[in-house]
């Protein structure tokens, strides 16, 4: 496959990311993998530590799928492809919307939309906390990160750092724990 | 001075946005909002939505969004969105280099997949430091809400949807 036509799959991927990354899966599959280029479970694999990394998932897994393809040159390209057309999308509008904020139409249209946003991520919230099977006790310290953020301001930095500092104690405590058990 | 601190507010967005879209929102509400007041919280709301009716991240089209806001050129869009995919880039070329051996690697994944009870909390920040008084100007924003979140919960409808069906409202409205 042509790097031009790689870069080609990509601003269509890029194209549908429309209300979250997750629709990238399906075509990342049909236009990689079931061409034979990516082994399905490797992509899988990519799949997984894509949504676990920081950073913008849709993003990551182009990555991923441009390193393995076409090593750094594929990683850009695929990258770059992949944002191109939120970019451009996003242009026009940072450079148009400003002149229309204030239309009598535009205000009663988004007086509409602000409260949708907040549906719009409370109902993915509680999915997600019934999708990992968190009980109340494993809510605590989520939850916990909730209030500093909302009612402290504190950065979420360093909300996440925290969690990354815990983590790296828990993880040497289990695996230090399994070892002895091992013996 | 402003390239310099839009490069470095994405870059953190980029490097600490965990657990996706909606998890990252609380972060980049932080930066934008909080921190160097370049949107209001009104402008802010107003980009989720236009962001989840149009394609690409909400990462991605909030970077090009306030970089181009921000300096008004083209530059400041670009510089922002380099930004926030840059630490991605470094990231999973470093991992592919080392993919064999971190492949196994218990404690790297094992850190990976403990951070994602914290998204949750993201996330929930990222949805009551939006339920503000801004948008939520009276009775009939609440009824939008509790109809959107049975729509999206209980209906399963696309979040597309469920914007179309709150702009109309508006106009109905207001």
């Amino acid at each position: 496959m042509s790097s031009f036509h790689l870069f080609f799959i990509f601003v269509k991927i890029g194209m549908f990311t429309i209300g979250g990354g997750f629709p990238v899966i399906p075509l990342i599959e049909r236009e990689i993998v079931d061409r034979g280029m990516l082994d399905r479970n490797d992509f899988m694999d990519l799949f997984v530590i894509s949504q676990s990394l920081p950073g913008v998932f849709a993003v990551n897994i182009a990555v991923f799928v441009g390193y393995r393809l076409k090593g750094f040159k594929g990683g850009f390209l695929c990258a770059l492809a992949t944002i191109l057309p939120a970019f451009i999308v996003m242009l026009v509008i940072a450079a148009f919307f400003a002149q229309y904020r204030e239309n009598p139409w535009a205000v009663k249209v988004f007086n509409g939309l602000r409260p949708a946003v907040v549906a719009l991520i409370a109902v993915p919230c509680i999915t997600a906390a019934k999708a990992l099977g968190l009980r109340w006790r494993q809510l605590a310290l989520p939850m916990l990160a909730t209030l500093l953020i909302w009612l402290a301001g504190v950065s979420p930095v360093w909300i996440v750092l925290a969690g990354l500092a815990m983590q790296m104690c828990i993880v040497t405590h289990r695996l230090g724990s399994a070892k002895r058990s091992e013996k | 001075m402003t390239y310099l601190y839009l490069f470095w507010s994405f870059l953190k967005i980029g490097m600490f946005g965990f657990g996706g879209g909606y998890a990252m929102l609380s972060l980049i509400q932080h930066e934008v909002v909080d921190k160097y007041g370049w949107l209001t919280p009104k402008q802010f709301t107003d980009l989720v939505a236009v962001s989840q009716m149009t394609p690409g991240p909400i990462g991605i089209n909030s970077a090009t969004y306030v970089g181009y806001s921000v300096t008004g050129n083209v530059w400041g869009a670009a510089l922002a969105t380099f930004a926030v995919c840059l630490p991605s880039f470094a990231m999973i070329l470093a991992i592919s280099y080392f993919f064999v051996r971190l492949k196994r690697n218990k404690f790297f994944y094992g850190m990976l997949a403990g951070m994602r009870p914290l998204s949750v909390g993201l996330m929930a920040a990222a949805a009551l430091v939006l339920a503000n008084g801004e948008n939520f100007i009276d009775w009939k924003s609440v009824a939008i809400f509790a109809g959107c979140f049975v729509l999206l919960w209980k209906f399963r409808l696309h979040p597309i949807s469920a914007l179309c069906l709150a702009g109309l409202a508006g106009i109905v409205l207001y």
